[in-house]
């Protein structure tokens, strides 16, 4: 899953930019970000005068890069990738772990990361949608996506490609799902009702769900 | 968020001492307690990681059974090949909570000690005897759609949000846990979750500190097993209505029964007279009535949840009528 973050997205704001390259830069060693100022608002509601926990050190493998972090303890795991590290390809939508537009991929798995801490993944491996493009080839993912048309606003599709590669490697390794007519089968085919059940952790506002699902049929190798 | 203090434990007996302090708190997968301290819901002041213990298999037992450490996370336990062929219930249930994010973070201890989704509960400006002993309750005369039918008490009327908890009742599971001591003791899951009574705010029998290490299936029951979930929504929500089946018939008689509930009380909820009205009767539409009838004894609506108890009726009487069916 790790590949070089060559790539800034084409897409990406210029103030972004900037800061997404002295990331990429020094990404491949190891890199000590202090606690930034606004990581206190990222935190969590405001608490009044009460002082900051100690922060703790925290190193992740992030989209193949090295990162060593000083961390407040309370932050997530997405205010790490987007207000520490500059990977503001990962929404935060609800915050609570409902709308699945925060969704990233750790050791493979794909998980909301607005709904775990930093420091509970010391020492792991973490992919983010910036982290899937090799060059200019786009994962075969994202280029279903687009040949599909499987986004309006594009708000939640970051997550959505996260959570179909995360999904797409459960169904290979013959995860089950609730609508799985037999448990007992070792592998399910893909059906679009498999499909649907398996992405409902991803919300999509615009409701370009049709798109989404057939973008996903591509990329798993099922008919469209 | 309440600031607190991190810290990683090393041994589930190191975890059980260190959560014995006032204010510290178990996190494993966290995708409920982080969810209710970004709420300030829950503010603990220290929380103690346990992701690092090797609680995270599952183990045949030498009755038969397995044995699920506590760090085996929902997914896992849903995709495991023997509890997809002899607890498929089991791995029902866990596949009809959350989402699959959820499921592949939300740990096996985790998901039985979850916390209510009452509105109230999560909402830090109303009254909740849960949260804040002696507030009121709120969702007695307010919106309590989601809402407790039985075993609930003028002081809360909360469910427990598992499913997964359902089946393992309907398994008749056993939680093994370790306390700040360093003893080990088992505790029926029947005797794990305490109704509200006039203390909501105690859900568990669990004693402060004393942590889950794993969780322990008995060899499965014979007969049929079966989940079916009644929600708002046909993925991602909470149970509105769930039953978790196991029920062996031959010729269209019954030999044995077992009917556990989600969504219609504090804790996951069996009736004894309601199996009874099954063993040895014959499957049909006067025997489900009477089960039924037993099942909601003592049943009360408050209102926006009076739905559930025909609700209840029929979602029993389809699973049976399916489960039954020569």
């Amino acid at each position: 899953m790790d590949k070089q973050d060559s790539n800034a997205a084409p897409d990406e704001q210029p103030a972004f930019e900037v800061t997404r390259r002295t990331v990429i830069e020094t990404g491949t060693t190891a890199l000590l970000l202090s606690t930034l100022p606004r990581a206190a608002f990222a935190a969590g509601l405001p608490d009044g005068d009460e002082p900051s926990p100690p922060a703790v050190k925290v190193q992740l493998r992030i989209n193949g890069h090295f990162h060593s972090l000083m961390l407040d303890p309370r932050t997530t795991l997405l205010d790490a990738l987007r207000e520490h590290l500059a990977l503001t390809g990962s929404k935060k939508g609800c915050d609570h772990g409902q709308c699945g537009a925060c969704t990233v991929l750790i050791e493979g798995r794909r998980i909301n990361s607005c709904l775990t801490l930093t420091v509970m993944h010391d020492g792991q491996s973490i992919t983010t949608v910036e982290g899937l493009a090799l060059g200019d080839d786009l994962h075969p993912v994202q280029a279903a996506f687009v040949e599909h048309d499987g986004f309006q606003c594009g708000y939640c599709t970051s997550g959505q490609i996260c959570s179909a590669i995360g999904m797409l490697a459960e169904s290979q390794s013959g995860m089950p799902s609730y609508v799985t007519k037999d448990l007992a089968q070792p592998a399910t085919e893909l059906t679009d009702a498999e499909i649907r059940e398996r992405m409902s952790g991803n919300i999509c506002r615009c409701a370009a769900y049709p798109n989404i699902v057939a973008a996903i049929k591509q990329a798993g190798g099922m008919p469209t | 968020m309440k600031a607190f203090t991190y810290q990683r434990a090393e041994t589930a007996e190191h975890a059980a001492a260190a959560a014995v302090k006032p204010g510290a708190k178990i996190i494993a997968g966290g995708t409920n307690l982080l969810d209710l301290m970004k709420l300030q819901v829950e503010t603990p002041s220290k929380l103690v990681d346990i992701n690092r213990l090797s609680l995270d298999k599952i183990e045949d037992t030498a009755d038969g059974g397995l044995r699920i450490g506590t760090l085996v996370r929902n997914s896992d336990l849903a995709a495991d090949r023997r509890v997809r062929q002899r607890y498929g219930v089991l791995s029902r249930a866990l596949l009809a909570g959350a989402s699959a994010q959820l499921r592949n973070k939300a740990t096996t201890g985790g998901n039985l000690l979850q916390r209510t989704r009452c509105y109230y509960f999560y909402d830090v400006t109303k009254p909740c005897n849960k949260r804040s002993p002696g507030s009121g309750c709120a969702a007695l005369a307010g919106f309590n759609r989601i809402h407790a039918i039985l075993g609930a008490s003028e002081h809360c009327i909360a469910t427990h949000p598992s499913d997964m908890a359902v089946a393992m009742r309907a398994l008749d599971a056993k939680v093994e846990t370790v306390d700040s001591e360093g003893h080990a003791r088992i505790i029926p899951i029947e005797e794990l979750h305490r109704l509200p009574g006039k203390t909501p705010e105690t859900e568990t029998s669990l004693k402060p500190g004393e942590i889950i290490t794993s969780v322990t299936l008995p060899p499965p029951p014979p007969g049929v097993q079966v989940y079916r979930k009644v929600r708002d929504r046909a993925s991602y929500a909470f149970a509105l209505v769930s039953v978790a089946a196991i029920v062996d018939t031959v010729h269209g008689r019954i030999r044995s029964a077992r009917l556990a509930f989600g969504g219609l009380a504090p804790k996951p909820w069996r009736s004894a007279r309601a199996e009874q009205t099954l063993v040895n009767a014959s499957a049909n539409t006067t025997t489900f009535n009477a089960t039924a009838d037993a099942v909601l004894e003592g049943a009360r609506g408050f209102g926006g949840n009076d739905f559930k108890i025909p609700l209840t009726r029929r979602t029993l009487h389809s699973v049976l009528a399916e489960m039954t069916r020569a």
